[in-house]
C-alpha cells in the first residue's frame, strides 16, 4: 500500500487548489474594473512595483485581467469537458458495448464530426447559437464529444472482450449491470487521462473562439484572450504572454498531475 | 587453455549470480544465489515454477534482463566458446555483448507470434543477424538462410523466406526463430519455454528438432521450462529453481529417481503423468506431499443413458469470414461441425483437442456465449438454443463456467466479495445476511481465508484467483460447470491443488464437469469420459479406458503419442519427426461436410469413419 499522499499528489493538489482558489476568491478582493480600466500613459509597461505583472497594449493591469480571467477560463473549461463527457461517455459506451450496427451508425456520426477541424466546428456551433459565454462552452463541449467517444469506446470494445465480462454474463448479468459494474469502473484510467488533457484544451479553444470574436467578449479578461492579444507584442512586451501562459501552464500542470493520482487511486491495482 | 585433467572445462559456469530489480519499495530479487555449470554438448534443464528466477538467470546471461529494469549486482557469468578466451559476461561492456548475442550464443523466446517482427520477411529476419555478425554478402545471406530452413525441415523453403510471420503458422514460426537463433552456429542455444505456447504434437517435433540440432552441431543447450515431463524427455542434468535460488541440481536420472529436497519431490508428484491411471475405474485426485489425503470422487450417480444433464445433438458453429469492400461473406469458419454428445450426472466429460479444433468454440455455444448456427443443446430439460433472452439468463443459472486465465476472468476494479456475490445477485438467490454467510462458505470450500473477500484480484497469486472463480461459479449452485482449460495457466504444484479441489467438489455437490483440455495427462486425471477433437468434429469419444488405452482413431493416437511424459524412462523424442501442418477449418460458403458417421467398437466408444 502506497502513500496515498505522495510528493505527486501534494504538489497537483496544491496547484489545482490555487488556481481554484483565485478563480473564486479573486472577484471578492479585486473589483472588475481593474481589469478593464485603461491607462493609456502607461501601455506594455514591464512589472514593476505599481503593476505586479506589467501592464498590456491598452495599459490594463495585467494583475487583475490574469487573476479576474482565471474565473471566466476555468468556468469555461471545466463545464466544457464535463459536457463532452455527458455526451460522449454514454454515446461511446453504448456503440462499444453493443458493437454491430449501433457501433456503425454511431461511429460514423462521429467520423463526420470529427473529420471537421475541432475550431471550425465550435466556431459554427458558436456563430449559429450566438457569442456569449454560454454558447461558447456548448461549442467547445459539442466539439470535444467525438474525441471522447472514440476513446471511450475503444476501452468499451476492449473491456467488453475480457474473460471477466463473459464471465458475467455467463453469471446472469443484465446488460445495465454490466456497464454499471464492469465496463465504467474499467473505462475510468482512460477517461481521466482524457478529461486532464481536455481541460488544457479546452481553455486554449476558448482563446481561439475570443480570438475570432466569438468567445469572452471584450473587455471582459480570459486567460485565452490575453494570449491570444499578446501575439503582436511579443518582441517587445513578452510578460503579456508569459503572464498567462504561466497561469495556463501552472493549470494543466496541476491537473495532469492530479489526474494520474486519481487514476492510480481509483485503480486498486496500483494503490 | 593450459592442459586438462580429467572433464573439459564448462562452456558456461554461473557462479553466484545475483540479480535485482527496482522495486517501488527498493530493490526486488529476482535471482538470489545460483550457480550452475553448463558442459559443451550439454542440456541443462533449469525447471522452476513461476517466480522461480529461471527466465531472469537465462536473460541475464545475454544482459537482455538490463532492458527489463534488471541489474546484475554481483556474480559472474564465465562463457568459454571453444578456441577463444574464458570471457565475463556480467562485466562484459555493452558493445561487445551485441557482438555475442546471436553469433555466440542463440536464444528462443516463448511466443513465436511476438518474436518476430511482423513488418520484415523471413528472409529479413534471418539474413540481419549473418550479414551482422558473418559480414556475409546478400546472396551469400539468402543462400544460408535457405540452407537453415532447410535444417529446421519447414517445408517449401523458398516459399517462406518470401513470406511475412503472419502467413505462417505458430509452429512453422518457432521453426523459424530457431533457424535464426542457430544462424551462426552458435556453441550455446538458450531456449527460454520454447513449446509453452505450441500444442503436443507440435511441441513434440520441436522438442524433437533441438535435439536433433544439438547432436549434430554439438551445441550446448540452457532449456528454461516449467514442464517436468519436458525436462524427462530433453535433459541431461536438472536445475531446480524456487524464488531465485537454486533448490537442487543432478543428472536427469537421478532428480526423477531419487529427489532430494522436498520441493523436488512435491513438483514432480503434482505432474499428472499420461499412463497411471491405466486399469484405474474412475477419476483420482493427485497425492502431494505435505497436503492431506485427497478424497477420491464417486462414481457418477446415474449413467448417461438414464437422464442426461446436458445433451448436445448436432451443434454446428460457424464464423463468417467477410471480405471485399461490400463486406460480403466469402467463406466460412467451421469451427464446430455436428458435435453430439451427452452428459450424466456427477460425470466429468472431458473435450480434448489441439488449439483451433473447436472445443472452446463448443464450450462457448452451449452457454450461447456465442451463437450456434444450428443443432440442439438441451441443458436439464430445456432447449437452450430456443430459449429467448430473459429466459436464456435464467437458464444459465444452471451452467456456469471457469476461464483459463485467472488474471482477466475477475474484475480488477472490483472486491473479491462482490465478484462472488455477483451471480447470486443477478439471480436474487440470497440478500444480506443471509449472502454474506453464503460468500464466507464458498470461501472455505475452495480454501480460501476469509480476509480475501476484501481484496482485490491483482492481491492473489494465480491459484488463488482461480479458487476465487471456482467460488464465483458454485455461488448459485450450477449443475454443470464448464471449465475452459481451467487450470492450464497454473503452475504445477498449484494446478494439483485445483484439480483436487474441482473432485473434491464434484462428489460434494454432485456436479457435472464439461472439461475442455489440451493436457492430455490432466484429462487422464480427471475424467470419466472424452472427447476427442480434431478440426471441428469429434473424432472419438468413449470412456477414459477406451481412449487412452484403446485408442481407434488415428488423430487420436497421434495426439497421445506427441504427449511427453514425465517418466525419464520413458523416452519418446523422435529426432525425425515429420512436419504435418493442420489443415485449414475455412470452407467456402455453402460447402457443407458430410454428417460424420461413426463406428461404435464398443458400447459408448465411437470413433468418427474418415472420409
Amino acid at each position: 500500500m502506497r502513500k496515498l499522499l505522495s510528493t505527486k499528489a501534494l504538489i497537483g493538489l496544491g496547484l489545482v487548489l490555487t488556481v481554484v482558489a483565485v478563480a473564486v476568491l479573486a472577484p471578492l478582493f479585486i473589483a472588475p474594473e481593474r481589469a478593464t480600466q485603461m491607462v493609456m500613459t502607461a501601455r506594455l509597461q514591464p512589472p514593476s512595483l505599481d503593476f505586479l505583472f506589467g501592464t498590456d497594449q491598452l495599459g490594463r493591469d495585467l494583475f487583475a485581467r490574469v487573476m479576474l480571467g482565471a474565473q471566466t477560463s476555468l468556468t469555461i473549461a471545466v463545464l466544457a469537458v464535463g459536457m463532452s463527457i455527458v455526451l460522449g461517455l454514454p454515446l461511446g459506451i453504448i456503440s462499444g458495448y453493443y458493437g454491430g450496427r449501433v457501433d456503425n451508425v454511431l461511429m460514423r456520426l462521429i467520423d463526420a464530426l470529427l473529420s471537421f477541424p475541432i475550431l471550425l466546428l465550435a466556431l459554427t456551433i458558436s456563430a449559429i447559437l450566438g457569442p456569449n459565454l454560454q454558447n461558447t462552452i456548448i461549442a467547445i463541449g459539442v466539439a470535444f464529444t467525438p474525441f471522447l467517444a472514440r476513446i471511450v469506446r475503444g476501452e468499451a470494445l476492449r473491456i467488453v472482450q475480457m474473460p471477466y465480462v463473459e464471465a458475467a454474463r455467463a453469471a446472469g448479468t443484465r446488460d445495465w449491470q454490466m456497464i454499471v459494474r464492469h465496463i465504467l469502473p474499467n473505462i475510468m484510467p482512460a477517461l481521466i487521462v482524457q478529461a486532464t488533457i481536455s481541460l488544457a484544451f479546452a481553455v486554449l479553444a476558448e482563446a481561439a473562439l475570443s480570438f475570432l470574436g466569438l468567445g469572452t467578449q471584450p473587455p471582459m479578461a480570459s486567460w485565452g484572450l490575453m494570449i491570444q492579444a499578446s501575439r503582436q507584442f511579443l518582441d517587445i512586451a513578452p510578460w503579456t504572454a508569459l503572464v498567462p501562459g504561466a497561469a495556463l501552464a501552472i493549470t494543466i500542470l496541476g491537473l495532469n498531475l492530479l489526474g494520474d493520482v486519481l487514476r492510480d487511486v481509483l485503480d486498486p491495482r496500483v494503490r | 587453455m593450459p592442459e586438462q585433467t580429467g572433464a573439459a572445462p564448462p562452456l558456461l559456469s554461473i557462479e553466484n549470480l545475483r540479480v535485482e530489480f527496482d522495486g517501488e519499495t527498493g530493490p526486488i530479487i529476482g535471482v538470489k544465489d545460483v550457480s550452475f555449470t553448463v558442459a559443451p554438448g550439454e542440456t541443462v534443464c533449469v525447471v522452476g515454477e513461476s517466480g522461480s528466477g529461471k527466465s531472469v538467470t537465462s536473460l541475464s546471461l545475454l544482459r537482455l534482463v538490463e532492458f527489463g529494469g534488471g541489474r546484475i549486482v554481483s556474480g559472474r557469468l564465465w562463457f568459454r566458446p571453444d578456441g577463444d578466451e574464458a570471457m565475463d559476461l556480467a562485466q562484459m561492456p555493452a558493445d561487445r555483448m551485441i557482438d555475442l548475442r546471436g553469433d555466440r550464443i542463440g536464444m528462443i523466446f516463448q511466443e513465436p507470434m511476438t518474436a518476430l517482427n511482423p513488418v520484415f520477411t523471413i528472409r529479413r529476419q534471418l539474413t540481419d543477424g549473418l550479414r551482422r555478425h558473418r559480414k556475409l554478402s546478400a546472396t551469400e545471406a539468402d543462400a544460408r538462410a535457405l540452407e537453415l530452413l532447410r535444417e529446421v525441415r519447414l517445408p517449401e523453403p523458398e516459399q517462406r523466406l518470401k513470406q511475412y510471420p503472419h502467413e505462417l503458422s505458430g509452429g512453422m514460426r518457432q521453426r523459424v526463430v530457431i533457424a535464426m537463433a542457430m544462424a551462426c552456429r552458435p556453441q550455446l542455444l538458450i531456449a527460454d519455454e520454447p513449446t509453452t505456447a505450441l500444442d503436443v504434437t507440435i511441441q513434440a517435433e520441436i522438442l524433437g528438432l533441438i535435439k536433433r540440432l544439438k547432436r549434430e552441431f554439438g551445441m550446448a543447450v540452457l532449456f528454461i521450462t516449467h514442464d517436468m515431463a519436458v525436462v524427462a524427455q530433453l535433459a541431461d542434468r536438472v536445475v531446480v529453481m524456487r524464488h531465485g535460488e537454486k533448490v537442487e541440481e543432478g543428472p536427469v536420472e537421478r532428480i526423477f529417481t531419487e529427489p532430494q529436497a522436498e520441493y523436488t519431490k512435491t513438483l514432480l508428484a503434482s505432474v499428472p503423468k499420461l499412463g497411471e491411471m491405466r486399469g484405474k475405474p474412475g477419476p483420482e485426485p493427485l497425492r502431494i506431499p505435505g497436503q492431506p489425503e485427497p478424497v477420491a470422487p464417486r462414481p457418477p450417480t446415474e449413467s448417461v443413458a438414464d437422464r442426461p444433464v446436458l445433451s448436445v445433438k448436432g451443434l454446428t458453429t460457424r464464423f463468417p469470414v467477410k471480405s471485399g469492400i461490400l463486406r460480403r461473406v466469402v467463406a466460412n469458419v467451421h469451427a464446430v461441425e455436428n458435435v453430439s454428445f451427452e452428459l450424466a450426472h456427477g460425470e466429468t466429460l472431458a473435450l480434448v483437442g489441439e488449439s483451433g479444433c473447436g472445443k472452446s468454440t463448443t464450450a462457448r455455444s452451449i452457454l450461447r456465449l456465442v451463437n450456434p448456427t444450428s443443432g440442439d443443446v438441451v441443458m436439464d430439460g430445456q432447449e437452450v438454443l430456443r430459449l429467448d433472452p430473459g429466459a436464456l439468463r435464467r437458464a444459465r443459472r444452471n451452467m456456469q463456467m471457469v476461464f483459463q486465465d485467472p488474471f482477466a476472468s475477475l474484475n480488477p476494479f472490483m472486491r473479491l466479495r462482490k465478484q462472488v456475490a455477483e451471480p447470486m445477485l443477478n439471480f436474487d438467490l440470497a440478500r444480506g445476511s443471509e449472502l454474506q454467510d453464503r460468500i464466507a462458505f464458498l470461501f472455505d470450500r475452495v480454501g480460501l481465508p476469509r480476509d480475501f473477500m476484501r481484496r482485490f484480484p491483482h492481491e492473489l497469486s494465480g491459484g488463488q484467483r482461480q479458487r476465487v472463480a471456482i467460488a464465483r461459479a458454485l455461488s448459485v449452485n450450477p449443475k454443470l460447470i464448464i471449465a475452459d482449460e481451467a487450470v492450464s495457466a497454473l503452475d504445477v504444484s498449484v494446478q494439483a491443488q485445483v484439480l483436487n479441489l474441482l473432485m473434491e467438489l464434484q462428489t460434494e455437490f454432485g456436479l457435472s464437469y464439461l472439461f475442455i483440455s489440451h493436457d492430455m495427462a490432466v484429462v487422464e486425471r480427471v475424467s470419466h469420459r472424452v472427447g476427442v477433437m480434431y478440426l471441428g468434429r469429434i473424432v472419438e469419444i468413449g470412456s477414459r479406458a477406451d481412449i487412452f488405452e484403446n485408442p481407434r482413431h488415428s488423430y487420436t493416437r497421434t495426439l497421445l503419442a506427441g504427449v511427453p511424459i514425465a517418466d525419464v524412462t520413458k523416452r519418446t523424442l523422435k529426432e525425425s519427426a515429420e512436419f504435418k501442418p493442420l489443415p485449414s477449418p475455412v470452407f467456402p460458403v455453402g460447402q457443407e461436410r458430410a454428417a460424420p458417421v461413426y463406428d461404435e467398437v464398443s458400447p459408448g466408444h465411437l470413433v468418427l469413419q474418415d472420409d
